[in-house]
């Protein structure tokens, strides 16, 4: 914690703090992260927050693997990373307590729930006695604050029931966080009076238990000071706090508006995707029409059937649903028509790490289907940035007529941060490559430059024509197994997104342009490989980062960049499929990777030791 | 509206089919009809998955889709619901629609998008060159069950009625004119219109159907259904089926007392779907294969309610435009 005194002693200011929220997964940790994530975007910090749950929706209580996390990483500096270790922990019970023991601070404080730490709830754990009465937690800040009993005590006069009541705790501990960080409550009382504007009594026991955390912190002696966290020093522009999964939604929402196009969803619901399927789902004032498919098949083929008839097609899941949905990508592929796939990647294979974050699925989307079968693959890289990538993704497929893959993952998807928000009227144009009445149409002509062919829609009178997946004869588009067309329209499809990269911008650097080190990351993981190069280049080290979001095409300035550096890493949460990728286009440079596999984000700690020790050899 | 006829929907394309295939009759019995539903041309879809009959859109000079196995009806689905005002055909086969399709095709039923789907059941797979179908009798022998199979088969009638479908057709492929009668009934009905035909696949199952649609034996072996009217069959139409104990039965007019009083009448509109799945199950030898509409019910349709949510919506919006949505809600300025 970077902290100098101001002139009031009782109150500390700050330059960034982490703070995380555990708890079992019923306790609301959820819920009381993001609030106090909406008031300090409020308060002008710049933020970002790492939800971490187990995929049980109740899993076995008070046990380790039921502990659901919230962690959030404020500062009145610019904040790339949820944090890599909290200042501040609240432990609803001994199992949030063990889940996290690791990723405190030392001297750091912790909240516990000490209504929660008996004999039983130790066992669940998996302590044999009382954690806190050995001597692992010296020199931490515990402050034993008993939620429960007071929580009910609060509302002894409520007209609740009891498991009513027992809920409201979670409003108690971050009434104390709200204190400790200074932070006014009216932006959760406003929301708490929307989210249970049906009863009345739960709005009020919510807000007076609150307020009764709020008040226990500011008696007790056991917190000798509160702290601050000022605004932080944005640019100009009006703000909002986004959540990944929501700003791809927008971002899809724009570029139909702006491309003058109906959107359309075919979705099944998995996670960590499925938000993108109800955030999209609200918006039916929009014109937006969201199909709840009956699996994730016929999610992929409804959007290209709507894309067929004029849509701004999408459909969103993750790994084990990208690789059902393989065949319709083909078909639209070879029909070249737009279609924008998002794969919100977690970790595999199989079912899996469903709730944990991994970019495992990026062969899959290169490759992971029958026949020469190439796609554009983009990757958004913070959860702001979704929007963009997003409204990028539409634009591509719909000028192009053939269909974009776009990575996130859970980490972008389920994480917020503070974003300037975008006009739709500064975003690109976006001119669809449609055939119009009157045309003389032939459906697999197309333009000489970008390869594209044009789309005719149905309805549009004069431009009947058959489209399938059996290989088109060039220009007329019907059915061909000619030996000779069958390899040269396999040539134009992957020409067509070759040629891409003459439009794309070139990739940037970020920080040395030559030198020692090349730190490469794409998608996710930018937050932390940003920070930790940051840090590095504060202390003048030659390194650069260059991170991708334009994975097929590359941009073509990539084989440039490589040969400007003595050694090259690439950084990826898988074992290596970047890099591999890197080795097949680039061949005689040499990729050194750093990898994890462990459903987590990279720490900016652990990255910035192995560049130091990458550059001291 | 210009005037169209059957020449206007026959595409330039080879028809491909083998000689004496069931399906050429289909094709040419829907290029007749599309000119009696008072459409215009570009407002046709036909969609197909795959299989000897998923090559149908080729031949047909509209709009057209030859996509992937199975799963026809979520394509049909995106198209209707990105765009109501199109008359999209679904074409399929017994392995198309019930084996690898199966759960597409159930989902479209239950949702009663407004569709016609054309279910070719030819009772064997023909473009893989003849292994059994989920409708193939118990027993018969083919390449992929040499000893005859173990399979049970289902039943399309039973299956689609289960499946809650508001409109259910049946007709043989040797029967043109009932034909193009149903394809303008399913077209008029709000609702997914299936439409089971009885299609001879010459080369891996010739004759499957022969106890329906031999010559010899059709008078007595078929029964074609009308709404409103008795239940009649035979040569001379003195034949027809009455209701007994739940259980149906044939009789003859003017023998053991029955009259024409005696005789069910069809009601193809009602919403119970007993009777229908019983008249549907009728088989030779014990009674004539029902043919023609066997039920025609009014049930809201999927693209209809999603507009309808829509327009309401709409009217009620909070936000008319993208923009107003992005800065709505906690914001600052900075």
């Amino acid at each position: 914690m970077q902290s100098k005194i101001m002139n009031n002693p009782k109150v500390v200011d700050l330059e960034k703090v982490v703070i995380k929220f555990a708890g079992d997964s019923g306790d609301g940790m959820q819920l009381t992260g993001t609030q106090f994530t909406d008031t300090s975007a409020l308060l002008g910090n710049d933020l970002a927050t790492f939800p971490d749950y187990p995929a049980e929706i109740r899993a076995p209580q008070g046990t380790v693997a039921g502990v659901s996390g919230f962690q959030i990483h404020i500062g009145s500096i610019d904040i790339n990373t949820p944090g890599d270790i909290a200042d501040v922990l609240v432990a609803m019970n001994p199992a949030a307590l063990k889940a996290n023991k690791n990723f405190i601070k030392k001297g750091g404080s912790i909240i516990i729930n000490i209504d929660s730490f008996n004999q039983r709830d130790f066992e669940k754990a998996g302590y044999k006695q009382s954690p806190l009465e050995d001597n692992s937690f010296e020199g931490y800040n515990l402050i034993e604050a008993p939620i429960t009993k007071l929580t009910r005590e609060t509302l002894k006069d409520s007209k609740l029931d009891g498991k009513s009541i027992g809920r409201a705790k979670n409003m108690f501990a971050l009434g104390i966080v709200y204190w400790m960080f200074n932070r006014p409550m009216q932006q959760t009382e406003s929301f708490l009076k929307t989210k249970f504007k049906k009863s009345p009594d739960l709005v009020e026991a919510n807000i007076k238990v609150m307020h009764a955390g709020y008040n226990f912190a500011d008696t007790i002696e056991a917190l000798s000071s509160s702290y601050t966290v000022l605004s932080a020093k944005l640019p100009k522009g009006t703000y909002r706090n986004v959540m990944g999964n929501q700003a791809m939604s927008w971002g899809f929402l724009a570029a139909a508006e702006n491309a003058k196009k109906e959107l359309f969803l075919g979705s099944y619901p998995i996670t960590p995707a499925s938000d993108i399927l109800h955030e999209l789902a609200k918006h039916k004032n929009l014109g937006v029409k969201t199909f709840q498919a009956e699996d994730e098949i016929a999610g992929v083929c409804s959007a290209i059937g709507a894309s067929f008839c004029g849509s701004l097609a999408i459909t969103t899941t993750s790994g084990p649903g990208l690789a059902l949905k393989g065949e319709g990508i083909g078909l639209a592929i070879m029909t070249e028509l737009p279609l924008v796939v998002v794969d919100v990647q977690r970790g595999g294979p199989s079912t899996g790490l469903p709730t944990k974050t991994e970019q495992s699925d990026l062969m899959q989307a290169l490759y992971g289907r029958n026949g020469e079968s190439p796609a554009v693959v983009l990757a958004s890289s913070t959860p702001a940035n979704c929007f963009d990538w997003a409204y990028q993704a539409s634009k591509i497929t719909l000028e192009h007529n053939t269909p974009v893959i776009l990575l996130s993952d859970g980490y972008l998807g389920n994480g917020a941060e503070p974003w300037k928000i975008k006009s739709t009227n500064d975003m690109p144009k976006i001119n669809p490559n449609v055939a119009r009445e009157g045309d003389d149409y032939l459906p697999y002509a197309r333009d000489k430059k970008i390869l594209s062919r044009k789309i005719a829609i149905p309805g549009t009178k004069g431009l009947e024509h058959r489209l399938g997946g059996l290989e088109k004869e060039d220009i007329t588009g019907n059915v061909s197994y000619d030996p000779e067309n069958h390899e040269k329209m396999c040539k134009i499809r992957s020409e067509k997104i070759n040629r891409l990269s003459n439009i794309i911008p070139e990739q940037k650097i970020y920080g040395n342009e030559s030198g020692n080190l090349l730190v490469i990351g794409w998608g996710g993981t930018f937050g932390s490989l940003y920070s930790a190069v940051d840090t590095l280049l504060k202390d003048e080290n030659s390194v650069g980062l260059c991170h991708f979001n334009y994975i097929n095409p590359l941009p073509r300035n990539t084989k440039e960049i490589l040969s400007k550096f003595n050694r090259i890493v690439v950084c990826e949460l898988n074992a290596g499929q970047f890099a591999n990728y890197l080795r097949m286009n680039f061949q005689g440079f040499v990729f050194e990777q750093y990898n994890k596999l462990q459903g987590f984000p990279f720490t900016s700690i652990e990255l910035e030791s192995h560049f130091k020790l990458l550059l001291s050899k | 509206m210009e005037k169209l006829t059957n020449k206007d929907f026959s595409s330039d394309q080879e028809v491909r089919w083998c000689p004496g295939c069931g399906d050429y009759a289909i094709l040419r019995a829907m290029q007749k009809s599309l000119p009696l539903l008072n459409r215009k041309k570009e407002d046709f879809i036909f969609i197909s998955g795959i299989g000897c009959s998923s090559r149908f859109p080729y031949y047909m000079d509209t709009y057209g889709f030859h996509s992937i196995h199975g799963r026809a009806p979520a394509f049909a689905t995106g198209m209707k619901l990105a765009n109501p005002n199109l008359s999209i055909w679904q074409i399929t086969g017994d392995g198309d629609a019930l084996a690898i399709g199966g759960n597409h095709f159930i989902h479209a039923l239950r949702r009663n998008i407004d569709i016609n789907i054309l279910l070719f059941n030819n009772e064997i797979y023909g473009l893989t060159k003849g292994q059994f179908s989920p409708t193939s009798k118990k027993g018969i022998k083919t390449k992929s069950n040499p000893h005859g199979t173990t399979d049970e088969p289902f039943s399309p009638s039973d299956l689609s009625l289960g499946a809650k479908s508001s409109f259910f057709a049946r007709v043989v492929d040797t029967n043109p004119k009932l034909m193009q009668k149903i394809f303008v009934e399913a077209e008029a009905h709000k609702g997914t219109s299936l439409i089971e035909i009885m299609q001879n696949c010459v080369i891996f199952n010739d004759k499957t159907f022969s106890s329906i649609t031999g010559k010899d034996v059709k008078k007595d072996a078929q029964l074609t259904l009308e709404h409103g009217k008795p239940i009649l069959y035979g040569a001379t139409m003195n034949k027809g089926i009455i209701l007994n104990k739940f259980k149906l039965e044939t009789v003859i007019i003017g023998e053991n007392g029955i009259t024409i009083d005696d005789i069910l009448v069809h009601d193809a509109y009602e919403q119970d779907s007993t009777l229908h799945a019983m008249l549907a199950r009728m088989r030779p030898p014990e009674f004539p294969a029902a043919l023609g509409v066997i039920r025609s019910v009014k049930r809201s349709t999927f693209d209809n309610d999603m507009n309808s949510q829509i327009d309401h919506e709409k009217k009620n919006a909070k936000f008319n435009n993208v923009n107003e949505l992005l800065f709505s809600g906690d914001t600052w300025n900075v």
